[in-house]
């Protein structure tokens, strides 16, 4: 049987293949690159898939004591979340009709998976006893959803800033494959709801795990503390959204700065401050 | 008219514009982003040395005044919350006000000049005349929309329709959550409470000491630990399991038995046990006995303090034994499975009575685990016990439980569903009204549809060419029927 990694890696340079054809298509304006992208991103989200579930199976093939969803460590978070970003990206394009964004949203789902090969913890391990949950994985499902439709999100943000100084320069000629502003805006402000939705519901089975596990709900460790910052600063870009009618340039820029907390949230914390929730260490 | 009253209402009239301003929350919701971020970069609650070490004394000083190193609990970071509830309250019963009659309105009205004139309209033409289509497009929005009336007009009939007026309230219901999920935590606080126990297997306890504060604090029922087992996968560095038999007893009477480990607590009236640490505990001897049965062979060596010769002896309990180099007589006389010396535990023991060639009487403490102990006694000889065939005693463990009430957690739960179904409905649901005017022309029949939502108008503008389209549809198909 093929090693679950080893497919994991080749599926990298597939997102990182379709990126530069999604690029090579914007840039050059062509829509052949863009129809084979397309192609190319189904074989690597297809390839991302088997992978996770690959995982899965040779995690209970090693034995009962090994068995456990993938959602558990850095490692498999990483490619859980380049799978999520895979899918959200798929479904934009196809119901919006729109490849520019893949030029953006591929290399990130292939800078995911190529900064989860990097991690030391990429073998199977069985579970440590505060990891055992339900409430675990549904955490861990919920906010990495959320946390891809921010990744979508800031990629269409960028696009907006580009799109808005294009224009500037010149005034809406030949633009024919970045999206019309208002849809790139609409876009965002559709993503950053569901993103809002999934990490609140993120946050709320995190909240309830951490009761049974650690016997409190909320103990502002830095990783909690962060993700409730995120949700701070997604709750101010819809209320200005929805009360102040804020449109474009602005929000875009809160939604870049939305994801820099979301990856802060999930890497910075890791490695600049000190906290319990290091993947689930077991206090005292 | 005194000064008073004439100034008063416009302060009060600011007060409130204030505290319902949109910008109030968008400020103390970015203020209690960038100020959570202080805590997690200065440690929390730790002792003042470690923060006189890392900042210096000058810096710890300010640290304590203003409450960093607590600081999601000093009055500032409590305020600020206070103030974001203070600003939903308000909010919400200013809006309240104005949009309680639209929420609730059972009767809609529609202006149907406006609608003709929306932009946003859509036009189809069929042939089958008007009054065909009355009852058909009828049925069909009726279905669709909870709330729905035709109207004749002169040349032809509109269906008014519309759905999810309620959708309106999903807003303060997620508003209302961030209330009742501060007040759980409130509540939490100020009733509640949680502290650690250690508990060695096969002892009880009933006294936790609370976290916050360090102080001993009386449960309401006792706690005893059956038995605690660790388990570790293959390779012995990670754990696999903390294992703790509990059994819950009040007034002596047994009222719950359970097996807990993490993620699986134990709950009683409505107190959560936990399993947290555990620790091993001291022991020298290998094989000390948990139980000693009443003949059971006693190994017993004494030491001459003058000659430094070890002369071993067998003896059971209640049987007196000469010692050697006529230094008396020692005659056990029970077991104790838990000894103690000055409140120092001292585990399994013998105690037993020394008689002196003198005829003086001592009582004598012989712990199985630690053989030199009779040595304080300074006698003039050194006595020690190990029991013979005794069952060889497994590791002896002691399991740490963190114990917590928490009355605030359903409250806060409450507050989860709530913020969860509120959000749902902001975000994916609307209020929309439709009207489809249908009208007869001189070669064909004209259907319009035109509608509003509160929300997402590029998604609804889709429903709307969607709903045009299956009318005609069905208007067409209706004809060829017939
Ligand atoms: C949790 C996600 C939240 C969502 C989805 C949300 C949504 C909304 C929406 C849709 C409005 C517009 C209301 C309207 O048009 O009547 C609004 C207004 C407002 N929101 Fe939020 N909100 C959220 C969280 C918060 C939080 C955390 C606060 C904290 C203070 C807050 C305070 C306010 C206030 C004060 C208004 C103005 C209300 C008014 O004028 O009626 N919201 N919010």
């Amino acid at each position: 049987m093929v090693d679950n990694s080893l497919i994991l890696s080749i599926v990298t340079f597939i997102y990182g293949l379709a990126g530069v054809l999604y690029l090579i298509s914007w840039i050059f304006r062509k829509e052949m690159p863009g129809r084979l992208a397309t192609r190319i991103s189904w074989v690597a989200l297809a390839g991302n898939t088997i992978g996770i579930l690959l995982r899965w199976v040779q995690s209970y093939r090693m034995g009962s004591e090994y068995g456990h969803a993938p959602f558990s460590n850095m490692y498999e978070s990483l490619v859980f979340f380049a799978w999520t970003i895979g899918v959200i990206y798929i479904v934009v394009e196809r119901r919006y009709k729109t490849r520019t964004l893949g030029a953006i949203a591929a290399p990130l789902a292939c800078l995911a998976l190529a900064y989860a090969s990097l991690e030391p913890s990429s073998a199977i391990e069985p579970l440590i006893p505060a990891l055992k949950s339900n409430w675990l994985i549904a955490h861990v499902i919920t906010c990495f959803l959320g946390y891809a439709a921010f990744a979508v999100a800031f990629a269409v943000s960028i696009l907006y800033l580009v799109k808005s100084k294009e224009e500037l320069k010149a005034e809406g000629g030949g633009l024919i494959h970045i999206p019309p502003s208002e849809l790139l805006d609409e876009l965002t402000h559709q993503l950053v709801m569901f993103g809002f939705l999934f990490l609140t519901v993120g946050i709320i089975t995190g909240a309830v795990w951490a009761k049974q596990a650690w016997t409190r709900y909320w103990s502002w460790d830095p990783k909690e503390t962060w993700s409730l910052i995120t949700w701070l600063i997604y709750a101010a870009l819809l209320h200005f959204r929805m009360m102040r009618g804020w449109r474009g340039r602005r929000i875009a820029i809160l939604s870049i700065l939305g994801f820099l907390a979301v990856l802060f949230t999930y890497f910075g914390v890791n490695y600049f401050l000190s906290g319990l929730h290091s993947y689930g260490a077991f206090s005292q | 008219m005194d000064e008073k009253t004439k100034v008063s209402p416009g302060y009060v009239d600011s007060l409130w514009r204030f505290l319902v301003s949109l910008k109030l929350t968008v400020v103390v919701l970015l203020c209690l982003a960038a100020l959570s971020i202080i805590g997690t970069v200065i440690p929390q609650n730790g002792p003042s040395q470690a923060y006189i070490q890392e900042y210096g004394p000058f810096s710890y000083q300010v640290f304590a005044l203003l409450d960093i190193v607590d600081m999601y609990h000093s009055w500032w970071f409590v305020g600020l919350l206070l103030v974001l509830v203070v600003n939903i309250i308000a909010c919400s019963i200013d809006r309240l006000q104005t949009t309680w009659k639209v929420i609730f309105d059972r009767a809609p009205r529609f202006e149907l000049s406006q609608y003709r004139n929306r932009n946003n309209r859509i036009d189809v033409k069929v042939q089958p005349p008007a009054s065909q289509l009355k009852a058909l497009f009828e049925r069909w929005l009726c279905r669709r929309f909870r709330y729905c009336k035709v109207v004749s007009t002169d040349k032809g009939f509109a269906v008014t329709a519309e759905r999810g007026r309620w959708t309106r309230l999903g807003v303060y219901a997620v508003h209302l959550s961030i209330v009742v999920l501060l007040l759980g935590g409130l509540v939490g606080s100020k009733f509640g409470f949680d502290g650690f126990v250690k508990i060695p297997e096969g002892e009880s306890a009933d006294t936790i000491t609370l976290n916050s504060s360090g102080r001993l604090f009386k449960l309401p029922f006792t706690i005893r630990c059956e038995d605690f087992t660790v388990q570790f996968y293959e390779g012995g560095q990670r754990p696999k399991e903390f294992r703790s038999s509990l059994i819950i007893t009040e007034n002596g009477r047994e009222m719950l038995r359970k097996q807990i480990v993490v993620n699986d607590p134990l709950y009683y009236k409505g107190i959560g046990v936990y399993q947290s640490s555990y620790e091993r505990l001291e022991s020298t001897a290998k094989d000390v006995p948990e139980k000693l049965s009443a003949d059971a062979p006693i190994e017993l060596t004494f030491q001459s303090v003058e000659s430094g010769i070890i002369y071993t002896r067998t003896a059971t309990i209640g049987q007196p034994v000469q010692i050697p180099e006529g230094l008396g007589v020692l005659t056990l006389e029970r077991f104790e499975p838990e000894a103690k010396f000055q409140s120092m535990s001292l585990g399994p023991a013998l105690l037993g009575k020394l008689v002196s060639p003198e005829g003086e009487v001592q009582t004598i403490t012989l712990p199985l685990r630690f053989a030199k102990f009779d040595a304080m006694r300074r006698g003039k000889v050194i006595i020690a016990a190990a029991a013979q065939n005794a069952a060889p005693a497994k590791e002896r463990y002691a399991t740490g439980l963190q114990v917590v009430y928490d009355p605030g957690v359903w409250v806060v739960y409450a507050g989860f569903i709530l913020m969860i179904l509120g959000c749902v409905v902001v975000f994916f649901m609307s209020h929309q009204q439709v009207v489809v005017e249908v009208t007869g022309e001189e070669k064909a029949t004209r259907i319009m549809v035109a509608g509003k939502s509160n929300k997402n108008r590029v998604g609804f503008q889709f429903t709307l060419q969607r709903m045009a389209k299956h009318l005609a549809q069905l208007a067409e198909g209706d004809a060829k029927k017939a």
